[in-house]
């Protein structure tokens, strides 16, 4: 298998916030981001909260209109017109298993609702064993099936959403942040079923998350964001040895890790200040504001994502 | 070194109309002056429940059943509400994890601040006001001044987080109970306040307790470590010993089932099975419902903490030699 499945183009996502009485001002969440994800693979994206990596996952399928750019689905492009036929091929898997899973509906009733709305049984019995199926697949027992969603553990709840998504045999599954709201127990749990699935049923995956360690264990490449603009994106072994970006650096050199001697030696590059709002962007580069090597032209102008070589990409005028 | 804190077989219960749910069950820890003692444990595993009952906050139905917990030699859980309110906030005090929701949104932080201050030391407002612009320099908010006149709302998360530290030290406390204060941050924002408090603890010498699910944050703050699951303590020792040489299942589970800095792409190894019902405790290991190398003693018996090494213990009978093994059974 090669190609693309997805592909991202120039994309844009805009909300209107109200500023004053007839006055809107736009917040850009995700400002012109173009990628693109091959079959079977695990494109990780990662920044901090705020930066725009869930909108770009919801905005991918459709959840919200894009104010710009296309998206391209094994190289058509999905429209709002046409959206319908490719709900069935993308599905999502949510951040919270607590409030994504409806309380009044046992689980064969949330793993079925798909099923149901795509007309994907002939028979009450083949619905029951669908479901059934589906359960095992994620690791969970059929006889749970009459249960509601609150008679779980939060890895449980995670397992109901995936089967859910699973349910009408999606190619694309986008993941946002489906791990951390869990246990770190129970975190590799759900993340050896995700990739067990992906080894079963050759599913592609666009995997949203902060936790760095995570994303790198399961992507194959990893794009990280920082106000609505993709700042660098590279085969997650390669970013991970050699970042490029300053705040690619800056972001793997905070992260935490679970050796004592390593963190003792590591030095943390530590940024200064916040995020700035996305209401009230800093001109040209978005990261300028917190940047060391700043210049002058960082603030004219916002840097285009470079082709540094091998598939790396980074967008900074300093490189 | 000067012992500060001294927690002895400390059960805490919630007296729920489903039961008694055991939180914590029998917790012994000591706390030296200008240490740092890291508390790992999932969600459930009675670590903040530890910490609320050595600064007395629990809510209802929760209770202090048995143990004690000594400041400096006086037994906290025998403090009457006077002594109590002399004791939190200017002996030891507290961050709580959501910086969103443990400050009060009708009140500006200047008086947030300042109420500490003035409730816990002899100044003036005015002196307070100092006081408390000069507690948010420490801790790197920006403009002291104009912030104090803030109100939470127009604060970022890691201002917040900053603010909040701030009014934890503002009395001097030299206990600091951080529980999970980076959890609801980005790693960026986690860096710089783990920066300040590891600066600041060196500054001002106090002792924390760090409270956190994260390993890595515990890798890098702390000297000592305590690993917990269903309210027991099920590991105790130097960071490196617990990180290389970890001698019970849970630990070395918890430590598998993490992607490892030398090998991010190696399969992780999940711990089956999901956390203790906290309403229905065992009699024997908390763990041993999800232990692959459980025996029939695990299931009868909680072992006692077994003696590693100087710097090391561990409760888990994989530690007792055979023949003791036979001698308890």
């Amino acid at each position: 298998m090669s190609g693309n499945l997805v592909e991202v183009r120039d994309l844009k996502q805009y909300f209107y916030i109200k500023t004053g009485f007839f006055s809107k001002t736009p917040l850009k969440a995700v400002d012109g981001v173009s990628f693109s994800i091959k079959h079977g693979e695990t494109l990780g994206l990662v920044g901090e909260s705020g930066c725009g990596k869930t909108t770009v996952g919801r905005t991918l399928l459709h959840l919200y209109k894009p104010t710009g750019g296309e998206i391209l689905f094994e190289g058509e492009q999905v429209t709002p017109r046409n959206i319908k036929n490719y709900r069935r091929r993308m599905q999502m898997v949510f951040q919270d298993p607590y409030s994504s899973l409806n309380p009044r509906m046992t689980v064969s009733d949330i793993i079925g609702e798909p099923l149901d709305i795509h007309k994907l049984y002939r028979s009450r019995g083949e619905r029951r064993d669908r479901i059934a199926e589906l359960m095992s697949l994620v690791g969970l027992s059929s006889e749970q099936a009459s249960r509601y969603a609150h008679e779980f553990s939060g890895g449980q709840r995670q397992r109901i959403g995936i089967a859910r998504a699973l349910a009408v045999k999606p190619e694309f599954i986008v993941c946002d942040e489906p791990v951390s709201a869990l246990d770190v127990s129970i975190q590799a749990q759900v993340i050896n079923t995700f990739e067990e699935l992906q080894e079963k049923l050759g599913i592609t995956y666009l995997f949203i998350a902060h936790d760095l360690t995570i994303v790198h264990h399961i992507s194959s490449r990893i794009a990280v964001m920082y106000l609505g603009k993709l700042v660098e994106l590279a085969e997650a072994d390669e970013l991970n040895a050699n970042p490029i970006h300053p705040y690619t650096k800056s972001l793997l050199s905070a992260v935490p890790v679970a050796d004592p001697r390593l963190a003792r030696e590591r030095r943390r590059i530590i940024l200064e200040g916040d995020v700035p709002s996305p209401m009230n962007m800093p001109s040209g580069c978005p990261f300028r504001t917190r940047c060391r090597y700043a210049t002058a032209q960082c603030a004219e102008e916002n840097p285009p994502l470079k082709d540094m070589g091998g598939g790396h990409f980074a967008a900074c005028w300093n490189v | 070194m000067e012992r500060i804190l001294e927690v002895k077989d400390l059960h805490t219960s919630f007296f729920t109309d489903a039961g008694e749910a055991v939180a914590v069950n029998g917790v012994s820890f000591n706390l030296d002056r200008g240490k740092v003692l890291g508390i790992v444990g999932e969600s459930g595993s009675g670590k903040s429940v530890t910490a609320y009952s050595i600064l007395r906050i629990l809510t209802e139905p929760g209770k202090i059943v048995s143990g004690e917990i000594l400041y400096k030699g006086r037994d906290v859980t025998k403090f009457t509400k006077h002594e109590l309110q002399a004791y939190r906030g200017a002996n030891v005090s507290i961050v709580f994890q959501d910086p969103m929701t443990s400050l009060n949104p009708v009140y500006t932080v200047g008086n947030q601040l300042c109420e500490a201050i003035l409730l816990h030391t002899d100044r003036t407002k005015k002196q307070a006001v100092d006081r408390a612009i000069e507690m948010l320099t420490l801790v790197g908010v920006n403009d002291p001044a104009k912030r104090i006149r803030q109100y939470p709302s127009e604060l970022s998360g890691g201002m917040r987080q900053r603010v909040m530290i701030a009014m934890a030290l503002a009395c001097e406390p030299d206990v600091l109970i951080a529980d999970e204060p980076t959890t609801a941050l980005d790693v960026t924002i986690q860096a710089q306040i783990l920066e300040l408090m590891q600066d600041l603890q060196k500054k001002l010498g106090m002792a924390i307790i760090l409270i956190t699910h994260d390993l890595g944050v515990i890798a890098s703050m702390c000297q000592e470590i305590i690993v917990m699951y269903g309210g027991r303590v099920c590991e105790r020792g130097t960071a490196d010993e617990i990180f290389y040489n970890p001698r019970h299942e849970y630990t070395k589970g918890l430590l598998r089932s993490i992607p490892n800095a030398q090998n991010l792409k190696g399969k992780l190894i999940p711990i089956a099975g999901s956390p203790v019902d906290v309403l229905n405790m065992p009699a024997g290991c908390p763990f041993a419902a999800r232990c692959d190398r459980a025996m029939k003693i695990c299931l009868e018996a909680m072992p006692e903490e077994i003696v590693i090494n100087d710097e090391h213990k561990a409760s888990c009978w994989m530690n007792v030699r055979p023949d003791r093994k036979e001698e308890r059974a």
